[in-house]
């Protein structure tokens, strides 16, 4: 399939890095010829230089025989001009742009067919949805959703008071008394695929299969906080901050939103008059007890710098809040910071690099491709979503009889609308969906893979 | 560096060398010239001993690789390459001499056709063969070909640019599609299919297979090894023709192909260096001919001679129909002046060329311009499109190391004795990779006269003209070598 990507930012280049290691054919345009010739030398695609929302330049791309334009310019004008140049060249083109202003969000929605849009992006819409997800069940750690989300992974860390602490799978039925499946451990920086005698130890961060429905009773067994957020911090009163307020205003949370630039701080009133705007510096820790922040359930870290964020987020925990959610620009090293005490990290760059990427793969399903694919772990396990259709092999065979491949593990069959936590005698059947986890190692690209012959 | 690899990578190489010495086993044992039968499976042998050693020393390698990974991985393999091409040579006894065998496979892998055989008929059929397609292989480059039938490291990273960058000639290297692999089988294809339409538009002059697979090799290549003593001059007129045709569309980037099949013919035919490249070509044609008047009984045989000496010269196979160093000085100085302007960019020819001619004479134009004028803001373009600083600059460092190994060559040959004369054109035909001089080393003569110390020269300036200079350059340095 061929890709051309506008703009070679930080999306861009997460995309880039992401889609060329899945083999497709990349064509990358910037104006800025120092940032492509880097992405040259990385990577096996093509560049062209140019303003990526003029024919000339499409037509250099090839733009004529793409299949998919994803546009991530920095401005959300340039992304929608570019679609709607490069559909009119190429009527079969999808294409995906980033529209990132809050004042678009309506008419981009609204007006899909005359931008030419097949999918229109908003990473800190997206940020902003996946925090209020988190808000919602304090605890975990990172949510991914799959089978249109009825079924999740969650992760969770074992804290020394944990009822899980301690404790081997095998006797782990007894106390969260509903059906879940550990993936996947994280310890001391190795993800380990456990059995059933793998004893849980304080510190682990434990990857769990569930369903969406289970959720509630896994915490409520574990006697996990579960007492509803009502006070949220925000730091920074950026667009995410903006898009969060908003979200959490309608499911009741009152939020105070700590924002340094005066003017920001009006224009944000004005829009969020619900929401307490404090014009202050977010770092200066006199500020946040001023506002409470030995008292709040929730503090979040929304500023522009990501040293900021990690700062705030470290003294938040140092201060008892329950539930602390930090924004990260760059996740590269996101091992180092395992280590750290920051409650969840969300990028936005990767969750919505990830939501692209998931709509490349379905775009190119007809070969039986991972609906979705998750990686979890910090980055060592990968969770594949896929669909059961014609072409699978030992359909309606019990998987005690099949043999899979070591490093897989089949985390979860859904039935229409049930969900099942596999056992030996699970079978999968033409229709449903399998969520299988394996170790990352490249290797499987459709459910056939997984099996040893 | 990543030793391990650069040791992997020309391991691969190697590996790939000794495959292709299969035919030409097989042609000697198939004309039962033993010697000769002896000397491939015995550097095959070798070769595959060397790669193995290299491949298993070099196992788990980082996947770390860049620019100068690329250029020193480049650099070695090419002399790599001859030191191990040379042996059946060797020691099969037809060049008992070894400095003279890698001498004769240099100048074949690196497309130049200087030979230091005095009687090229009298080699064996299956050395004859070798030679011929050791400038097929040259031409297009070995790694390009590792490319395009491996993954080479099997990474899906951009390191493999750097590879196809060092080896391919020209300023500004590019690939055709995003995928380095697709771009290298491309490139392959279109090399395979005219070096076959080559071969049937011989035989259907009547020439034999035999001589017609390895004219076509040497035209293809750009390279200039013959299979007759007088080169191509015992070959009918129309065989000359058809020679001279395919020797001009070798030198054509090869971008330019693909484009005729991508039907865009406009982007073709305004392509200024092609247009220069034929204007020169028709330019020089027109002035030897003039110049020529009376040389030879008919106008027809001078306009033909003309033709082929200067396609094999600016394309720098060197193949030749005549005794050029016989013509008349104005004529040997255009020859002269084509040997350093070279074929396009991007093709299997050799020289300065085109491209990069044309944007030095630009740049040039415009320092005269800003002398005159200095407030003036001027850009430099190509094809209508502005030409980015770096790339000038890496023109304008490219001649000055083309000048400094021209000069620096000509001091060191000057030794052995020789005339002026067929001392400058002796480096300038190796360097240019085109094959015969003037002189001592012209189309009639050869290179066997010059002492081992100038034919190790010569093979330097081989290599570093095919690999445009900076591969073989960085080999000498010592910040190469040094720790990151």
């Amino acid at each position: 399939m061929k890709i051309i990507i506008s703009g070679d930012g930080k999306l861009g280049a997460a995309l880039t890095r992401q889609l060329s290691a899945e083999g497709y054919d990349l064509t990358l345009i910037d104006a800025n010829l120092k940032v492509l010739e880097s992405s040259e030398e990385r990577y096996d695609i093509m560049v062209v230089q140019g303003n990526c929302a003029s024919m000339s330049v499409l037509e250099q791309a090839g733009v004529r025989e793409a299949d998919l334009l994803i546009a991530v310019t920095g401005a959300d004008e340039i992304n929608l001009l570019c679609c709607m140049t490069a559909h009119g060249m190429n009527p079969a083109l999808h294409t995906i742009a980033r529209v990132r202003n809050p004042e678009y969000t309506d008419q981009v929605y609204k007006m899909r067919d005359m931008f030419a849009l097949s999918m229109a992006v908003n990473p800190e819409m997206q940020a902003a949805i996946e925090m209020e997800r988190l808000l919602k069940y304090p605890g975990f750690l990172k949510r991914d959703t799959f089978a249109k989300g009825r079924v999740e992974i969650v992760e969770l860390r074992i804290n020394a008071d944990s009822k899980l602490c301690n404790v081997a799978l095998n006797d782990m039925n007894n106390i969260v008394k509903c059906q879940i499946l550990i993936c996947a451990v994280l310890r001391s920086g190795k993800a380990i695929a456990p059995d059933g005698n793998f004893v849980l130890r304080e510190g682990d961060r434990i990857f769990v299969t569930a369903a969406a429905r289970e959720l509630a009773t896994l915490l409520k067994n574990l006697e996990m906080i579960t007492h509803k957020v009502k006070h949220a911090i925000l730091c920074g009163g950026g667009r995410v901050s903006y898009y969060l307020a908003k979200q959490l205003h309608k499911s009741g949370i009152n939020v105070k939103i700590l924002e340094r630039d005066p003017a920001r701080c009006v224009q944000l009133a004005t829009v969020l008059p619900e929401a307490d705007i404090i014009q202050g510096d977010a770092s200066s820790q006199f500020l946040l007890e001023k506002e409470g922040i030995s008292d709040c359930d929730a503090l979040v870290t929304l500023t522009g710098l990501d040293e900021f964020n990690m700062i705030i987020s470290l003294y938040g925990t140092s201060c008892g809040v329950p539930q602390v959610i930090t924004k990260l620009g760059r996740i590269d090293n996101s091992n180092i910071l395992g280590e750290l005490s920051i409650g969840s990290i969300i990028s936005p760059k990767e969750l919505c690099s990830n939501s692209i990427v998931r709509y490349v793969r379905a775009m190119n399903n007809q070969t039986g491709a991972a609906v979705s694919v998750h990686t979890i772990a910090d980055g060592q396990a990968e969770a594949m979503e896929f669909r059961v259709d014609e072409a699978v092999r030992y359909r309606g065979v019990p998987l005690k009889q099949l043999h899979v491949k070591k490093n897989v593990l089949v985390a979860c069959i859904t039935k229409g609308a049930t969900q099942e936590i596999p056992n030996g005698d699970s079978y999968f059947d033409t229709g449903d969906t399998v969520i299988i986890v394996t170790n990352g190692e490249k290797g499987i690209f459709q459910l056939n893979d997984i099996f040893e012959w | 560096m990543n030793y391990k690899m650069v040791g992997r990578l020309i391991g691969k190489m190697l590996v790939v060398e000794a495959v292709f010495m299969i035919p030409a086993l097989f042609i000697s044992l198939f004309e039962r010239e033993y010697r000769a039968v002896l000397g491939f499976a015995v550097s095959m042998a070798v070769i595959f001993v060397i790669a193995g050693v290299l491949s298993l020393l070099c196992r788990g390698s980082q996947k770390k690789f860049y620019a100068r990974e690329g250029l020193v991985c480049v650099g070695l393999s090419w002399g790599i390459l001859g030191l191990l091409g040379g042996l059946p040579f060797y020691l099969s006894g037809e060049i008992p001499d070894f400095v003279d065998a890698f001498f004769e496979i240099v100048s074949g892998f690196t497309t130049t056709g200087a030979s230091i055989v005095p009687e090229v008929e009298k080699l064996s059929k299956g050395i004859l063969y070798w030679r011929s397609f050791s400038h097929w292989l040259g031409g297009m480059g070995v790694l390009v070909f590792l490319l395009a039938v491996t993954s080479a490291g099997g990474g899906d990273n951009g390191f493999t640019m750097h590879l196809l960058r060092a080896e391919s000639p020209g300023p500004n290297v590019g690939k055709l599609v995003p995928k380095m692999r697709k771009t290298a089988e491309i490139l392959y294809a279109l090399y395979i299919l005219l070096t076959v339409l080559n071969v049937i538009f011989l035989l259907a002059g009547g020439m034999p297979v035999f001589d017609a697979v390895c004219t076509a090799f040497g035209t293809a290549g750009t390279g200039g090894f013959g299979v007759k003593n007088d080169s191509i001059a015992g070959y009918s007129s129309y065989l000359q023709n058809v020679c001279t045709v395919f020797m001009m569309l070798f030198g054509v980037n090869f971008t330019c192909y693909y484009l005729l099949l991508l039907r865009q013919f406009r982007n073709v035919f305004r392509d200024e260096e092609l247009r220069m490249y034929l204007g020169v070509a028709l330019g020089s044609v027109v002035l030897i001919t003039l110049d020529l008047k009376g040389f030879y009984p008919t106008f027809g045989e001078t306009l033909r001679h003309a033709a082929f000496q200067v396609a094999s010269i600016m394309t720098t196979t060197g193949f030749a129909t005549t005794d050029f160093d016989l013509w008349p000085a104005f004529s040997k100085a255009i020859l002269l002046g084509l040997m350093v302007i070279g074929a396009c960019a991007g093709s299997t020819g050799g020289g300065f060329k085109c491209g990069r001619a044309l944007l030095a004479l630009k740049s040039l134009r415009r320092s005269v311009r800003q002398v005159i004028h200095p407030e003036r803001v001027q850009v430099v373009r190509s094809n209508g499109h502005p030409v980015d600083e770096k790339i000038l600059q890496n023109v304008n460092a490219y001649l000055a190391a083309y000048v400094l190994v021209i000069i620096l060559s000509f001091l060191l040959i000057s030794i052995d004795g020789f005339s002026v004369t067929t001392n400058l054109s002796a480096v300038l035909a190796c360097f240019n990779n085109i094959g015969p001089g003037l002189e001592a080393v012209g189309p009639s003569c050869n290179f066997s006269g010059f002492g081992w110390f100038s034919k190790l020269v010569l093979i330097m300036d081989m290599l570093a003209g095919r690999l445009e200079i900076f591969p073989i350059l960085i080999l000498f340095s010592k910040y190469t070598w040094k720790r990151r």
